[in-house]
C-alpha cells in the first residue's frame, strides 16, 4: 500500500473555521434554539440562605397554579439522593463532601437547588417559584477562609473539619535550601474569586421516551461520555439507552459541560413526567450556580543567592473552595502545588495547599486552573526578589529559566496522590520564546519608560514566562467512515465548546487521507458516534483527538486498498491511493466512492500517559493614572511554542481570547460576597468583564519549533497559554510603574479603586514620615 | 429572569395616558425607552400591574432651541441629542454629556424623560439637569406643573412625580456665549454607571474671573447635586491649574459620598476631587469660538 504524498497541505494552513458561517448568520443551533413537541419548562428554586437546615418545604400553593405540573424536591427523588461524581482526582477521602443533586436537609450556599418547578412556560415556572414555601433554619455562616479554618461552624459536622483536603508539591530539600540562603523573602499574595463566564449560559432539554426506553439529553458538552455514565447510573438506566447530544456551545473555558445538579434534575423531571423538559439558565442563576474559580491566597517564601539563582520556594496556599467538592474542584489546588514554579529551575520546592470549605458556590476549573494563580504568585516573587537584590528582572528570569539541555524537566512530585501524577516538561527551548517575546515587544526601548511619569501617568513594563500543560490521557477515539457519496465521515469523542474543533479535526483527517478539506465531514458531540470519549479539557482535543484520527487513518487506508485490490485483481500491496482513487500498477483504477459498499471504516484510540508542555513568554506595558487608579494596557505581547500548529487562525483566536480573559481576571472580574455569605454580584452590570474596546492592543505570536515527542502529530495543547502569565506579568507592570511610590501589589484584581488605594496607602505612610 | 405578568396599554394622547396612570393608583408605570424599567422588572424588583407606553403620543420627541433655552421633549432619545448639530453651539455641555451615557444600543432607545423619572444617582442626566438649573414640565390628569430639577429629584430612584403624572419636557436655560464648560466621568468600563462624574460651567468677566459657577457631581451618594463649597471657592477667581487643584481638594473634603461594592467612600471622594480639578483645567484651556 502507498499513499501518494502531496505534503501537508492543510495541517498548518490558515483554514477558515467551518463553524463561523453558521454562527455569523445566526444559524447556530444552541440548546435554547431546540424544542420538542409537548415540552414543558423547568425553573429551579435556589437557596437564598447561605447555610441552614431545611425544616420543611410547602409546595401546595405552587401546585394550585394553573399550568404548573410538578414541584420536585429531594423527597420526590425516591431513595438516596445522588451526588455529583468527582471526575478528576476522585479521592475517596473527600467523597463525603460531594454535592447532592438537590439539597436534602441542609443548604450550604446561596444558589443551591432546593426544588424544581415544572410548568407550561418558562415565565409561569418562574412565577410559581415564589409560591414554594421553604422553611430554613439559619446556621452560622462560613464566608471566608479565615472563618473556615476555625472550624467553629462546620459545613459537614460528620467530616469534623472544614479542611477538605491537603496537597503537597515536593522537590529536593526546601528546608536545607533555605538554611543560610543569601536572600529570603516572605510574601502574601492572593487571587480573587471569579469565574469562566461563557457568553451562553447553560441549558438542557431532556426527553425520556418510555415506549422505547430511551433518554436523550440535549445541551451536554465537554465530557459527554462521563456524564452519560453518571446520569444513567443515577436513573438506573443502561448506558446505551441514554444519549447525550452536544449542540453548538457559546464557550466552555472549563466550566461549561461539567456535571451539575441540573444535569440530573432535568433528565429526572422528564423521566418522572414522561414529557420533554427544557431548562435554560439565566445570567443571575449562572453567576451563583456555575462553578466559581481561583480564590486562593499564598504565603510563599523564596530563597536566592546574591546573583539571583533561585535556591528554593516554600510556603502554603489556602484555597476557598466553596461548599462542596465538585467534579473537578480538586484540580486547581492540586495544580497550584505542582505547577507554581512553571518554567523556572527551582530545585527545592515544598508547597502545601489547603482546600477549605466555605458557604459559597463550589469551585471548579477555569482555563489554566491553578496555573494562572501559581504564575501570579511566582512572577510576583521573582520580580520582588530581583528588585530587592538590585538585579534586572529579565536577567534574573534568564538565569533561572530551564534550558533545552535539561529537557525533559521534572516538575514537583505529588506522590501522596499517586505515582502517576509525576510529570515533566517534554521538550522545547524556553529561552528562544522569551528572547523573541522581548524583541517583538521592543523591550530595550520600552524599558526606558520604566516607572516614569509622563503627562500624569506612570509607565511600567514587565516580562514573564510560563508553561502550559495539555493532552491529558488516558485515551481519545476517532472513527473514519467512507460514505456512499465518497465523502469521509470523521467521528470523534472530543467535544466542541467553540474552539473550532470541526475545522481542526477536518484538516488533520483530510491531510492524512490526502483528500480535499470539503470531502471530510466531522461529527462530534454525541455519545452514539464512537464507543468512548473523554472530552475537551486540559487543552487536549487537538492533540488527543487529532492523534486518534491519525492512527485511524492507517487501518482505514488498508481497508480501502484491500477492497480495491479485490476489484482490480491485484494484490493489496500494489495499490496506490491518489486523488480519491485506488490505482493498480497497470493504470486501472477505481473511485473510493465505488468501494463504500465494502464498509470501509476504522476506529482507533490514541492512548497517552504523558502530558505535553507548550511554553512561552508574555510582555506587558501599562500606564497608570494615579488620580483614578485606572490602568491602560498599552501593549501586550505573547510568544508561545505549541509544538505543531494545526491551524494558525483558530490558534490565534485562542491566544487573543485567553489574554483578554486574563486581563479581565487581573483588572476587573470579581465575585463579591458579603460577610453574611450573600453574593453581591448578581448581574453583568456588577460582575465586570472586558468589553471589545477595553484592551485593543494585544499581539499573540505562535511558533512550532519544538514538536512534542509524546504524540504522532507533535502537537501540544495550546488553549491556555494566553491566560497563564497575565496576572503575574500585568501586575508586575503595574508594580513597576508605581515603583517610585513604593507601591506593593499583593492582591488581584487591580480595579481602579484597588490601585488607587495602594497608592494612597503609601502617600499616607510617606505623610506620617514627614 | 422573565418579566412578571403585566397589562399593557398604548394610548395616543397625553390625556389618555395620564388618565390610565391615575386610575391605577400608583400601580401603573409609564414606559418610554424601557432601558431602566425593564431590567428592574426582569429582576422582579418592580412589578407594575400596567405599563402605559408613551411611544405613540405625538409631539413629545422634539428638540427646540428658543430664546429661553433648549427645550427637549421627554421622549427624545439620546441618539437624537447626540446627532443634533445645533446643540454643539446651543448647549455644548448637553451634547457632550450624552456621549457618556451607556452604550450605543442603549442610546438608541433610552429617553431623556425616562432617565430623569428613573433618577439613578449615578446617571448623567439628573446631574446635568440640576447643574444647569433645568426645569421639568410635568403633565397630570388634571393639571400641569413645572419643577426645578433640584426639586424634582428627591432621593435615589425617587422623584416628585405623583401617581398619574408624566414628564413632558425639559428646558435647559439659555447657554451664554463664551461660556466655559467641561464634563468628566470615570467608570470601570466605558458606558458603565459612573464611579464618579462632574459637570460644570462658568462665565468669565472682563478680567477673566469666573462668575455664574455651576459645579455638579454624580455617582457619589443618594442624589446628584451641586457642590456649593467648590463653586464659592472658584467664584471671582481666575481658573488655572493651581486654582483647579485647590478646588479639587476642597471638593474632596466637601463632597458627601456612599460606599458600595464597586468603590469605597475614600476613593469616591478623591475621585470627585480629581475630576473637578481636571474639568476646571479642561474648561479653562478650551479655545472659545468668537
Amino acid at each position: 500500500m502507498a499513499t501518494a504524498k502531496k505534503g501537508n497541505r492543510l495541517i498548518g494552513a490558515p483554514v477558515e473555521r467551518v463553524e463561523d458561517l453558521r454562527f455569523l448568520r445566526g444559524k447556530g443551533n444552541y440548546v435554547d434554539d431546540q424544542s420538542l413537541p409537548n415540552q414543558v419548562y423547568a425553573a429551579i428554586l435556589r437557596s437564598s440562605v447561605p447555610h441552614g437546615r431545611i425544616r420543611g418545604i410547602d409546595k401546595s400553593e405552587a401546585l394550585k397554579m394553573p399550568g404548573v405540573h410538578a414541584v420536585i424536591t429531594a423527597a420526590d427523588i425516591g431513595g438516596e439522593v445522588p451526588v455529583i461524581p468527582i471526575r478528576l482526582q476522585p479521592l475517596p477521602e473527600v467523597f463525603p463532601l460531594r454535592q447532592p443533586v438537590i439539597a436534602v436537609d441542609r443548604v450550604r450556599y446561596v444558589g443551591e437547588p432546593v426544588a424544581v418547578v415544572i410548568a407550561d412556560t418558562p415565565g409561569l415556572a418562574e412565577d410559581a417559584l415564589e409560591f414554594v414555601e421553604v422553611d430554613i433554619e439559619p446556621l452560622p455562616v462560613v464566608a471566608s477562609r479565615k472563618t473556615s479554618a476555625t472550624d467553629a461552624s462546620l459545613l459537614f459536622p460528620e467530616y469534623k473539619t472544614n479542611l477538605a483536603k491537603k496537597f503537597t508539591g515536593l522537590k529536593g530539600d526546601a528546608a536545607a535550601a533555605f538554611e543560610g540562603a543569601h536572600y529570603i523573602k516572605k510574601q502574601r499574595l492572593s487571587v480573587q474569586r471569579h469565574m469562566a463566564l461563557p457568553m451562553e449560559p447553560r441549558g438542557l432539554l431532556a426527553d425520556w421516551r418510555k415506549d422505547i426506553k430511551r433518554l436523550t439529553v440535549y445541551g451536554a458538552g465537554k465530557v459527554l461520555f462521563f456524564n452519560r455514565r453518571a446520569v444513567a447510573q443515577m436513573l438506573g438506566l443502561e448506558e446505551n439507552s441514554v444519549e447525550l447530544v452536544e449542540n453548538d456551545i457559546g464557550g466552555g473555558f472549563g466550566a461549561r459541560g461539567e456535571f451539575y445538579p441540573e444535569d440530573f434534575l432535568i433528565p429526572f423531571s422528564s423521566y418522572s413526567l414522561g414529557r420533554p423538559v427544557k431548562w435554560n439558565e439565566d445570567r443571575r442563576e449562572n453567576l451563583s450556580a456555575m462553578n466559581h474559580a481561583r480564590e486562593m491566597e499564598a504565603e510563599y517564601e523564596i530563597a536566592c543567592d546574591a546573583d539571583g539563582t533561585i535556591r528554593g520556594i516554600r510556603g502554603h496556599v489556602d484555597v476557598d473552595n466553596g461548599a462542596y467538592i465538585r467534579s473537578n474542584g480538586l484540580t486547581p489546588p492540586r495544580n497550584v502545588a505542582q505547577f507554581t514554579t512553571g518554567p523556572y529551575r527551582i530545585p527545592n520546592i515544598h508547597i502545601d495547599v489547603s482546600v477549605r470549605l466555605t458557604n459559597k458556590t463550589p469551585c471548579g476549573t477555569y482555563r489554566a486552573p491553578g496555573r494562572f494563580e501559581g504564575s501570579f504568585f511566582i512572577e510576583r516573587m521573582i520580580e520582588i526578589a530581583a528588585r530587592d537584590l538590585g538585579l534586572d528582572p529579565v536577567e534574573m528570569r534568564r538565569k533561572n529559566l530551564v534550558t533545552v539541555d535539561e529537557m525533559p524537566y521534572p516538575m514537583a512530585t505529588m506522590q501522596h496522590i499517586d505515582p502517576y501524577t509525576d510529570t515533566e516538561c517534554d521538550s522545547g527551548n524556553f529561552h528562544i520564546t522569551f528572547d523573541r517575546c522581548l524583541k517583538e515587544f521592543g523591550w530595550d526601548e520600552k524599558v526606558k519608560l520604566q516607572g516614569r511619569n509622563i503627562d500624569g501617568r506612570y509607565h511600567g513594563v514587565a516580562a514573564g514566562c510560563f508553561i502550559e500543560g495539555g493532552a491529558a490521557g488516558p485515551r481519545e477515539s476517532a472513527r473514519l467512515k467512507l460514505e456512499s457519496d465518497g465523502t469521509i465521515s470523521v467521528f470523534v469523542g472530543s467535544s466542541a465548546v467553540g474552539q473550532g474543533l470541526e475545522t481542526v479535526m477536518g484538516q488533520i483527517a483530510a491531510d492524512m487521507l490526502a483528500v480535499p478539506f470539503e470531502r471530510v465531514r466531522v461529527f462530534h458531540g454525541s455519545t452514539s458516534y464512537v464507543r468512548e470519549g473523554f472530552g475537551s479539557y486540559h487543552s487536549r482535543s487537538t492533540v488527543m483527538g487529532g492523534s486518534a484520527i491519525l492512527l485511524a487513518s492507517a487501518p482505514f487506508k488498508e481497508k480501502l486498498c484491500k477492497a480495491a485490490a479485490r476489484r482490480l485483481n491485484v494484490s493489496e500491496q500494489e495499490i496506490t491511493l491518489i486523488d480519491e482513487r485506488a490505482v493498480a500498477p497497470n493504470g486501472a483504477s477505481i473511485e473510493w466512492k465505488a468501494l463504500a459498499s465494502d464498509d470501509i471504516s476504522a476506529e482507533e484510540s490514541f492512548t497517552n500517559t504523558k502530558h505535553t508542555y507548550a511554553y512561552g513568554a508574555h510582555c506587558c506595558h501599562v500606564a497608570v493614572d494615579p488620580g483614578t487608579g485606572h490602568v491602560e494596557v498599552l501593549d501586550y505581547v505573547t510568544v508561545e511554542d505549541v509544538g505543531k500548529i494545526i491551524n494558525p487562525l483558530t490558534l490565534h483566536g485562542q491566544v487573543i481570547g485567553a489574554i483578554v480573559q486574563g486581563l479581565g481576571s487581573t483588572f476587573m472580574e470579581h465575585l463579591i460576597y458579603n460577610e453574611d455569605g450573600q453574593l453581591l454580584t448578581g448581574s453583568l452590570a456588577d460582575y465586570v468583564v472586558p468589553l471589545a474596546d477595553d484592551y485593543p492592543v494585544i499581539r499573540g505570536i505562535t511558533l512550532d519549533d519544538y514538536p512534542s515527542p509524546n504524540n504522532p502529530l507533535g502537537a501540544k495543547g495550546a488553549g491556555e497559554g494566553g491566560i497563564i502569565a497575565v496576572g503575574g506579568v500585568a501586575s508586575n507592570a503595574v508594580a513597576n510603574a508605581l515603583s517610585s511610590l513604593q507601591v506593593e501589589i499583593e492582591e488581584l484584581p487591580l480595579t481602579p479603586p484597588a490601585v488607587w488605594a495602594s497608592i494612597e496607602k503609601q502617600r499616607l505612610v510617606e505623610g506620617t514620615k514627614n | 429572569m422573565k418579566l412578571p405578568p403585566f397589562e399593557y396599554a398604548s394610548p395616543r394622547t397625553l390625556q389618555e395616558a395620564t388618565t390610565l396612570l391615575s386610575k391605577h393608583n400608583g400601580d401603573a408605570r409609564p414606559i418610554a425607552g424601557g432601558q431602566s424599567l425593564l431590567p428592574l422588572m426582569a429582576f422582579r424588583l418592580a412589578a407594575p400591574s400596567l405599563l402605559v407606553d408613551l411611544a405613540n403620543i405625538p409631539g413629545l420627541d422634539r428638540i427646540e432651541i428658543r430664546d429661553d433655552g433648549v427645550h427637549v421633549g421627554a421622549l427624545t432619545r439620546w441618539c437624537q441629542i447626540e446627532a443634533d448639530r445645533r446643540l454643539t453651539a446651543a448647549h455644548p455641555l448637553l451634547s457632550e454629556a450624552v456621549k457618556h451615557i451607556a452604550h450605543y444600543q442603549i442610546r438608541n432607545r433610552g429617553t431623556i424623560g425616562g432617565s430623569l423619572a428613573h433618577a439613578d444617582p449615578a446617571a448623567e442626566m439628573p446631574a446635568l439637569a440640576i447643574t444647569c438649573g433645568a426645569e421639568i414640565t410635568i403633565a397630570g390628569a388634571k393639571v400641569s406643573r413645572v419643577l426645578a430639577a433640584k426639586d424634582f429629584i428627591t432621593g435615589p430612584l425617587e422623584t416628585a412625580l405623583e401617581p398619574g403624572e408624566v414628564i413632558t419636557s425639559i428646558r435647559f436655560p439659555k447657554w451664554r456665549s463664551h461660556r466655559r464648560w467641561a464634563f468628566q466621568e470615570f467608570s470601570k468600563r466605558r458606558g458603565d454607571f459612573a464611579l464618579g462624574g462632574v459637570a460644570l460651567h462658568f462665565d468669565e468677566d472682563a478680567q477673566g474671573h469666573a462668575s455664574e459657577v455651576h459645579i455638579g457631581v454624580f455617582g457619589t451618594g443618594d442624589t446628584p447635586g451641586r457642590l456649593s463649597a467648590a463653586e464659592e471657592f472658584v467664584r471671582g477667581k481666575k481658573v488655572d491649574a493651581g486654582l483647579a487643584q485647590a478646588a479639587g481638594n476642597i471638593a474632596r473634603s466637601a463632597v458627601r459620598v456612599a460606599s458600595d461594592m464597586h468603590a469605597g467612600a475614600a476613593y469616591r471622594q478623591a475621585l470627585i476631587g480629581t475630576l473637578i480639578e481636571r474639568a476646571l483645567v479642561e474648561a479653562a484651556s478650551r479655545a472659545i469660538e468668537e
